[in-house]
């Protein structure tokens, strides 16, 4: 790795983090504590209308979960950037992001109070005066997040596959932006029922 | 039988857009095994609010779509409850076609050698959709495959299986004012090497307001709670 990164940093639980990652780079997400998802969209830079698009990566692979070597495909069909290290194993891409609304549908009605990682997107897009809003938040990758869809289609919340000092690393194949949510769900194991920091780093 | 209020035929490669009301019921009928109907669906008016893949998914534990499952909005309502289905798997996860896909899967068919038997993709087939109603690429997110059904193994490859037959249906309830987009053109990993794909007949019927023992909204809690959201004076 450069000792002189882009950037290094380490984001709390439940908070966001959004940056762009030039042509080349090399980008890496640590599970610091393990089983800590990390909700992440990816746009081109600078136009966000081309975006991550989990349905065009998948129809390209034809695997579901991400690993080494899945290209993460655009909404126009491009490769935005490649994972070419994963200590993990795999990487969820249908599960989406949690919301105050899907918690209601999902727990009870009485859950909309709890912290959700589509909160923190909308924060992250407002506070650094993106030209994107709810319309461009599509649907994210779950970076070492477990969700199991068995041969006669059943999907689950699994516990984590995930621990600590775990890592996946990407490389940009054209500028983007990535935008994170470090996910706050205590509802599902998805956080191991204890969100955590991790460490985002690019060089 | 149902008084059928519109009744139109969808052509192979044709595609269509409409607002499904409130307690209507749209029928998607197959000719063939190559019916397959990609699907996007907006709140009528407020189109911010939009099918949601993954809330969808999630709340209900399913990777597909079949009878008393639900078409659940990012705003954690009912947009459109399936209430009947003819062959038991409408695939969410694997998006749809593009011009350069298409290319590469059929070679070129255009207007100018073929006039309207030229090829259409999926993706400018919805975005055409779309613009009528001043909505473009950055509403177009993941849409359902209906009649489609692809299956993970173990491993997690994905595959294209042998689904749908002519004469089976599905049927999907509205239960907001639903903007429906359709586009009637082959799945991306269907096993046809040529551009055919069979029409599809719509049937648009009034089928009433579900009851509290409606099997969409009984399925699950999940349901329940969705269609209470959507039943909402705030919704």
């Amino acid at each position: 790795m450069n000792s002189h990164p882009l950037f290094d940093r380490i984001v709390p639980a439940g908070d966001g983090f959004t940056e762009v990652l030039p042509i080349g780079s090399r980008f890496r997400i640590t599970d610091l504590e393990g089983n800590q998802a990390v909700d992440t969209l990816f746009f081109a830079h600078p136009d966000g209308a081309e975006h991550y698009d989990a349905t065009a990566t998948l129809q390209r692979q034809q695997r579901i979960y991400l690993t080494t070597g899945s290209q993460l495909v655009s909404n126009r069909g491009r490769t935005l950037l490649t994972i070419i290290d994963d200590t993990c194993g795999r990487h969820d891409t249908i599960g989406g992001a949690c919301a105050c609304e899907s918690n209601q549908v999902r727990y009870a009605l009485d859950k909309r109070h709890m912290h959700a990682c589509r909160e923190t997107f909308l924060l992250q897009l407002a506070r650094n005066r993106l030209d994107l809003g709810k319309r461009d938040i599509a649907h994210n990758i779950n970076f070492f997040m477990n969700v199991p869809v068995t041969p006669d289609g059943g999907l689950q919340f699994a516990d984590g596959i995930s621990g600590p000092g775990r890592y996946v690393e990407l490389r940009a194949e054209t500028d983007c932006r990535v935008l994170i949510s470090n996910c706050p769900q205590l509802n599902n194991p998805c956080n191991g029922w204890n969100p955590t920091p991790v460490r985002v780093q690019a060089w | 039988m149902l008084n059928i209020l519109h009744h139109e035929t969808l052509r192979g490669g044709d595609k269509c857009s409409f607002i499904l009301p409130r307690h209507h019921a749209l029928t998607l009928t197959a000719s063939g095994q190559r019916s397959a109907v990609a699907l996007l669906a907006f709140r009528a008016g407020r189109t911010h609010e939009r099918y949601n893949m993954p809330d969808t998914l999630k709340a209900q534990h399913t990777a597909f779509l079949t009878t008393g499952r639900v078409l659940l909005s990012d705003m954690g309502r009912v947009l459109l409850s399936v209430t009947g289905d003819g062959c038991g798997w409408h695939d969410t996860i694997t998006g749809h076609l593009d011009a350069a896909a298409s290319q590469a899967k059929y070679g070129e068919r255009s207007y100018q050698q073929a006039r309207n038997d030229m090829i259409r993709n999926t993706r400018d087939n919805l975005l055409i959709e779309l613009g009528k109603w001043e909505l473009g690429e950055r509403d177009l997110h993941a849409n359902l495959n209906v009649f489609v059904k692809i299956v993970a193994d173990a491993d997690g490859a994905l595959s294209w299986q042998p689904n749908v037959q002519a004469g089976q249906q599905l049927i999907l309830r509205a239960e907001l004012d639903t903007l429906i987009v359709l586009s009637n053109t082959p799945h991306p990993m269907d096993p046809w090497p040529d551009y055919a794909p069979d029409p599809v007949e719509l049937a648009i019927t009034a089928v009433g307001a579900p009851g509290p023992d409606d099997p969409c909204r009984t399925s699950r809690p999940e349901n329940a709670r969705a269609f209470q959201l959507s039943e909402s004076i705030l919704a």
